[in-house]
């Protein structure tokens, strides 16, 4: 794998975990540094999101190890993560519909008044900054999310992952449920976040997508890792060729999973 | 009224439109409240004006406190996608339990009526109540088993736990002070008690609505006009005094009066005495668990998780929510309710019996839907289900005013709750 002398704000190592025993990712090893904004790609069930939720929490691997920063982390809950400052907008928004935007953002990390209640209001005050930021037309502060257009509900989701200080931010499928102008907002959203220093990984089959935004780009097939390659050293149809047939083209670094 | 609000409509974020938008009131709890006056109103002309005198309605209050006081919990259970069909067992089995406590096992130590055989009992119904439900929690939680299932097997064996504390013994009667929870006349508050708490309520209500007022208008959030939080206010309040009449409306019966006027050291009157009861103790205490419950459910960490949990229970989990820990409180918090509710209604009948709470469990969850807990998850409110609870409890005791027999009063509530959750299925497609 490629390195330009800068620590890696995120490495995954030799990551393995399987279901039932089926392999759904096997041996992957990735990388991003800050500023840097990654695109993991490859069809539904290469197991591109299973990693990604390794790295979130979400699941814990059977083998391998995750480094932040260089050093030695231990993500065994999606709390955990977010202490390391890597945060998630998963594909599904996994926002609780019956909540409004503010207990969605603030949901696990909620804010108290000195009585130990929800200060409601300090939470919407701040969801009300951000989201203009994000959303300036957002104005349905007090309805819970499933009254929200998918655009809108994608604005909070994103809205929860960077209100924190994120350091690394993973996007699952960002746009896939959006028009082209959402879309266009999501991509001016990370080239500012990269400028700003956060690592991105950017999940998407969509290589149109991923080619206009990433940096470099590593594809998963069937839960292997094909290899990984900066996006000007390989074209757009000799990275259909690793997603498709899972072949390394002179310009990627392959991984296990070549062919 | 529509016309003029809509014309000096404010900001844009404020609901523009409707007087009961400007009031934000729930239009749901709205047609909640307008069912029960149907009822009320329907059972006072069929039963020839009996149905809305003080007597009948503060006997009514009395027979609604057990069922609303597990409703409350229920609502938690049901919003996060569960269901807990033992707290008839639950309530059976504790019960049967602290009135052993306070015929064999208390006296034993203190001697009969002693002053801390009640506050003893309480707290007794309260751990036992609260350590089955977190029993049961545990194993829905962390052993991932079904709650229907858990509380399933729980109605059987809490039920033949119910029956072993005496081998089915009924054990009576109760330590007397304990009886005050039952309501009764050792129940009954008096006037003056009755007349301060609503006092002391009605200045709670105004002091919230006024804080939440200015909270929000340091932020600079939109608030509701100022002649809607007086609306509020005054209708609050309105409710809180009225309900004080009534209750202080109801004389005690002359004969028990006549001792309490002894008691007390004054002369019994020729013509007799007009002894107010005011409230019932278990009905104050019914209105306080609803109080602390709503604030347990919309203004603690806790209640937020429970209802992000019953939204989306893989979010929940996703956004670092101990989702198991805060499922086994709810069940936790459910059995701890049945224990408060087993007090009462031990209390009520003086006994305890190990029938006591049979098809609790049904009225206690169809109390909760019928207040607009969705059995779907994620929606519910305390006070919807304790208004439930209260047309339960009025459509029956209204039959038996009437004289129904009891199993075409079976067939009636089975009937209504059917048709509650159907019209409300009704309401929410419509407003989707």
């Amino acid at each position: 794998m490629q390195t330009n002398g800068t620590t890696p704000l995120v490495e995954m190592r030799n990551i393995s975990i399987a279901f039932g025993g089926i392999k759904a990712v096997d041996g992957v090893s990735v990388d991003l540094r800050p500023g840097e904004v990654v695109g993991l790609l490859g069809h539904n069930g290469a197991g591109k999101s299973t990693l990604i939720k390794i790295l979130s929490g979400a699941y814990k691997p059977d083998a391998g190890e995750i480094y932040v920063n260089g050093e030695h982390a231990d993500i065994a809950t999606p709390r955990d993560a977010k202490r390391y400052g890597i945060e998630t907008i998963y594909q599904t928004l996994a926002l609780a519909d019956n909540i409004d935007a503010a207990g969605n953002i603030f949901l696990g990390r909620e804010v108290l008044t000195p009585y130990g209640t929800l200060d409601d209001a300090t939470m919407e005050a701040e969801t009300r900054k951000v989201m203009a930021r994000l959303n300036p037309h957002f104005r349905r502060f007090k309805e819970p999310v499933k009254a929200l257009s998918g655009g809108q509900r994608q604005s909070v989701a994103i809205a929860r992952a960077i209100y924190f200080n994120a350091r690394v931010l993973i996007m699952d499928e960002p746009t896939a449920a959006l028009g082209p102008a959402e879309t266009q907002q999501v991509a001016d959203l990370v080239l500012q976040l990269k400028k700003e220093g956060i690592g991105i990984f950017l999940i998407s089959h969509d290589i149109h997508d991923v080619f206009g935004l990433a940096d470099r780009v590593s594809v998963m097939k069937n839960g292997k890792l094909v290899g990984s390659a900066n996006v000007q050293d390989v074209t757009q149809d000799e990275v259909l060729g690793m997603i498709i047939l899972g072949k390394c083209p002179p310009g990627a670094t392959p991984g296990p999973g070549a062919s | 009224m529509t016309a003029p609000a809509a014309s000096t409509a404010p900001p844009p974020t404020a609901a523009s439109g409707s007087f009961l938008s400007k009031l934000e009131i729930d239009a749901r709890m709205l047609g909640m409240l307008a069912a029960l006056a149907a009822i009320w109103i329907g059972f006072d002309l069929l039963s020839g004006g009996v149905f809305l005198t003080p007597r009948n309605l503060w006997n009514l209050s009395v027979q609604t406190a057990s069922v609303a006081i597990m409703a409350t919990g229920m609502v938690l259970v049901i919003v996060t996608r569960n269901i807990d069909l033992s707290v008839g067992a639950i309530l059976g089995v504790v019960g049967m339990i602290i009135g052993v406590a306070q015929v064999q096992w208390l006296p034993a130590y203190l001697g009969l009526e002693h002053p801390l055989t009640a506050p003893l009992a309480v707290v007794l119904a309260m751990v036992i109540g609260g350590s089955i439900g977190l029993f049961q929690g545990w194993l829905i939680a962390y052993m991932s088993i079904p709650s229907f299932i858990v509380t399933l097997g729980g109605l059987l064996v809490w039920r033949g736990a119910a029956w072993w504390v005496t081998t089915g013994q009924t054990v009576a009667p109760m330590d007397t002070r304990f009886k005050a929870f039952g309501g009764g006349v050792e129940g009954a508050l008096g006037a003056t008690t009755t007349w301060v708490i609503a006092a002391v309520a009605c200045g709670l209500i105004i002091i919230a609505l006024g804080l939440s007022r200015r909270r929000r208008m340091r932020f600079g959030f939109p608030v509701r006009p100022g002649w809607a939080d007086a609306v509020i206010a005054a209708v609050a309040c309105g409710i809180v005094l009225a309900a004080a009449t009534i209750a202080n409306a109801y004389p005690l019966p002359a004969g028990t009066a006549r001792r309490w006027a002894e008691a007390n050291g004054l002369v019994w009157p020729e013509g007799g005495l007009f002894i107010p009861h005011g409230v019932a103790l278990p009905v104050l205490i019914a209105i306080l668990v609803g109080l602390v419950m709503t604030f347990i459910a919309t203004r603690r960490r806790f209640g937020r998780y429970v209802f992000a949990i019953g939204g989306n229970p893989e979010a929940a989990e996703l956004s670092g929510i101990n989702t198991r820990w805060t499922l086994m409180k709810v069940f936790g918090l459910m059995g701890l309710l049945c224990g408060i509710s087993a007090c009462i209604s031990t209390a009520r009948l003086n006994a305890a019996t190990n029938a006591a709470g049979t098809l609790d469990e049904l009225y206690v969850i169809a109390s909760a839907v019928i207040g607009g807990t969705s059995l779907a998850g994620g929606v519910g409110t305390i006070a919807g289900a304790m208004l439930g609870a209260l047309v339960m409890q009025s459509l029956q005791s209204g039959m038996v005013l009437l004289g129904v027999d009891t199993p075409l009063q079976n067939i009636v509530v089975g009937a209504v709750l059917v048709l509650a959750v159907w019209v409300d299925s009704l309401y929410r497609r419509r407003i989707k």
